[in-house]
């Protein structure tokens, strides 16, 4: 199977998915002539031109908007956010319109939009750049969030966004942008909804997504070699909707859990999930539930002090023996 | 307590002058009697759906409970407005407009029993009980809502505007604010994307000299409409109490949109009667007389039936027989209301997705719903 990497695995769905379907618009600060802030979208405007792929000003509030008024006519408008820090700006348009306009409407308007971006910390750019809004968006009924880890996932899930009839709200990572993984030349999709086991174990469960799926199974690795400790790693893909299912199944089995999220820890996507666990397996669990989170205060620009406000592999190590302790 | 600069003003005088000419503008001079007619008919139901509503919003239902809870945002003085717009939309025509939505709502063809049912959160109303006053939607009239946060809605009506661009239809969007929302960040950003891409959508500024309670002299620098210079967009004022006028100046407007693909603004000067909403007790920042000066002698009703007996369209007659019709109806959709059921708790988790509406149809997996 041939390598690329997440970058590429995004450009590629974006590609299909255009040629598949003509309402089809990408539409972003930098997706054209720039050939993409992140380079996702390069080489998008040679292939398929301005119309379907259109650069626009410097105005989230304006072309985030503008995306949803036009996908209640048909138009499937994927939306690049540079980063989804961005999202502030234009909160009024993602989470009171997208998200609502259906339920206000008696159901009778549909938005088919997606807005994607990376969402993440660690490139030391300050506590502006690296919101991590997850929880915030998941937080609205109405609207569905993907938070993929892999090239692979990132394809289909993101092929299955463009194609859903809700919004969907896709935040990837610049740091992953670069990670190769295996990926099929086929057309293949991965519905939403549904994690994946990533790594499979006896001990521990880590309920975990996105780049902290990566730390997970790094600290895995060291966690069977030199602490014997069998890890299971569910990646969950999906934010909402959520397969709680599977992470039950491993609950049931470990009797242990560990959350890991580059989250800040007040209400996050960890927090509901610890809720669901003790609510629906509590006579599983041989000890409370743990959480590996951001250290909680605004993102720090310093490079190396970064990198420890993050959850990271050896965070991980130590989160993992705490929590068999 | 005075509402507008003098050029405004100046104009306002100047038109009910010579409001006679605007019946004379080719768009105004094709309507037949009948089509006249009902440019009136239509203001008039407007009225009388929202004096009934007001009764029941202030009365109680038939087991003393609420008929109408939280906002109710009334048009009454400013239906030229909408009527006059609304009037001229072909089938690629849009509309999308803010939370004082009854008037519009009406223009379009709604029918006033689910609007009124909605009004009284019944499962019958255009929204299913799920929206609001504020609320209203009717996609298969071309109608976008029905939107609550100011200027929210102007991106959106950019969007119907690209969307038509992008489908290759001959069309327009109309994207109503009110003079409030002219300060808001959206609207100017909505303002540069509709001109830079040549979209056809005309703004329309429904300026009833208050946003809220802050009169347009506490709120905003210089002139409204002529905003739209800085984005290279033609711009257009005009007098708002009189439909042919409204009519006549937004039928250049959207001939803009549709033929040269051209977004342009509109500042359409009009009243509200009544405050803010119904919650308004209306005393604090403009006089009673300044109110009468509007009710008694700019009413857009009032205005259009004393042009429809002058042309000798309608008689006493028939203006009787007009008005007890919108009373009937306004009736009508008040009793539709109040027999008509409330939503189930059940239905409070439905046309939340497209896909849990769609089981059939999802292609999704796990949990869209938590507790």
């Amino acid at each position: 199977m041939p390598q690329i990497t997440y970058r590429e695995a995004i450009r590629h769905a974006l590609a299909e998915e255009l040629t598949r379907d003509p309402n089809v618009v990408v539409m972003g600060e930098e997706v054209a002539q720039f050939n993409g802030a992140y380079k996702v979208t390069e080489g998008l405007l040679a292939k398929f031109g301005p119309t379907r792929i259109v650069d626009t000003p410097i105005s989230e509030a304006g072309f985030i908007g503008l995306g949803v008024g036009a996908s209640m006519l048909g138009i499937r408008p994927v939306m690049e956010l540079m980063f989804w820090s961005f999202y502030s700006v234009a909160f009024d348009q993602i989470l009171n319109n997208a998200a609502n306009v259906r339920y206000m409407s008696g159901g009778q308007i549909n938005c088919p939009i997606v807005i994607r971006g990376p969402a993440n910390g660690g490139t030391n750019v300050g506590a502006t750049h690296s919101h991590t809004p997850e929880n915030v968006l998941a937080n609205h009924p109405g609207v569905k969030v993907v938070v993929p880890a892999t090239a692979y996932d990132a394809k289909g899930l993101l092929k299955s966004a463009i194609r859903d009839n809700d919004p969907v709200f896709f935040l990837e990572n610049t740091i992953l942008y670069g990670d190769k993984g295996e990926v099929p030349e086929g057309e293949y999709v991965i519905p939403l909804g549904k994690a994946d086991v990533k790594r499979v174990g006896q001990d521990i469960t880590i309920v975990t997504y996105g780049r902290c799926v990566i730390h997970s199974l790094k600290a895995a690795e060291v966690l069977e070699k030199e602490h014997r400790i069998s890890v299971e790693v569910i990646d969950l893909r999906t934010i909402r909707p959520l397969d709680f299912d599977t992470v039950l199944a491993s609950v049931k089995k470990t009797n242990r859990v560990l959350i890991v999220e580059e989250q800040k820890p007040f209400a996050s996507v960890g927090t509901q999930l610890a809720y669901m666990i003790q609510r629906e397996a509590f006579d599983d669990l041989d000890g409370p539930i743990h959480r590996l989170a951001t250290v909680d205060a605004p993102a720090i620009y310093s490079p190396p002090v970064e990198t420890e406000q993050l959850p990271n592999p050896g965070r991980v190590i130590k989160a993992v023996l705490a929590a068999m302790a | 307590m005075s509402k507008k600069p003098s050029a405004i003003a100046d104009k306002k005088a100047e038109s009910a002058v010579k409001a006679t000419d605007y019946a004379l503008a080719p768009i105004n001079a094709s309507l037949s009697p009948t089509q006249r007619i009902e440019l009136y008919r239509t203001m008039l139901r407007i009225r009388r759906f929202e004096e009934r509503s007001l009764r029941a919003y202030q009365g109680k239902n038939s087991t003393g409970g609420t008929n109408i809870g939280g906002f109710l945002h009334l048009y009454i003085g400013q239906e030229a407005v909408a009527v006059g717009c609304c009037s001229l939309m072909g089938k690629n025509d849009h509309v999308i407009t803010a939370y004082r939505d009854h008037g519009h709502a009406i223009a379009v063809g709604m029918d006033t029993k689910p609007l009124m049912a909605e009004l009284f959160g019944k499962i019958t109303g255009c929204s299913k009980g799920k929206g609001g006053s504020m609320h209203y939607f009717a996609p298969d009239k071309n109608f976008w809502g029905g939107h609550g946060i100011v200027g929210g809605q102007i991106p959106l009506g950019t969007g119907l505007a690209y969307a038509l661009k992008y489908q290759g239809k001959k069309g327009a969007a109309m994207a109503f604010m009110g003079d409030g929302a002219v300060n808001q960040g959206a609207v100017h950003e909505a303002y540069n994307l509709a001109s830079l891409w040549n979209l056809p959508v005309v703004f329309v500024i429904e300026n009833n000299g208050y946003s809220m309670g802050t009169s347009q002299e506490r709120s905003s620098a210089g002139e409204l409409a002529k905003r739209a210079e800085g984005y290279d967009m033609a711009w257009g004022q005009c007098n708002g109490h009189d439909v042919y006028e409204v009519r006549a100046t937004m039928d250049k407007h959207l001939t803009l949109a549709r033929e040269k693909s051209r977004p342009s603004t509109v500042e359409i000067d009009t009243y509200r009667y009544r405050g803010h909403s119904v919650a308004d007790p209306d005393n604090t920042y403009r006089t009673k007389a300044e109110v009468e000066e509007y009710r008694n002698n700019k009413d857009p009703i009032q205005v259009s039936l004393h042009k429809l007996l002058a042309e000798g369209v309608l008689t006493e007659a028939l203006v009787e027989k007009i008005d007890a019709e919108a009373r009937a109806e306004a009736e009508s959709a008040a009793e539709f209301a109040d027999a008509s059921p409330y939503p189930t708790p059940d239905d409070i988790q439905k046309d939340v997705y497209w896909e849990s509406d769609h089981p059939s149809e999802r292609k999704s997996e796990g949990r869209l719903f938590f507790d």
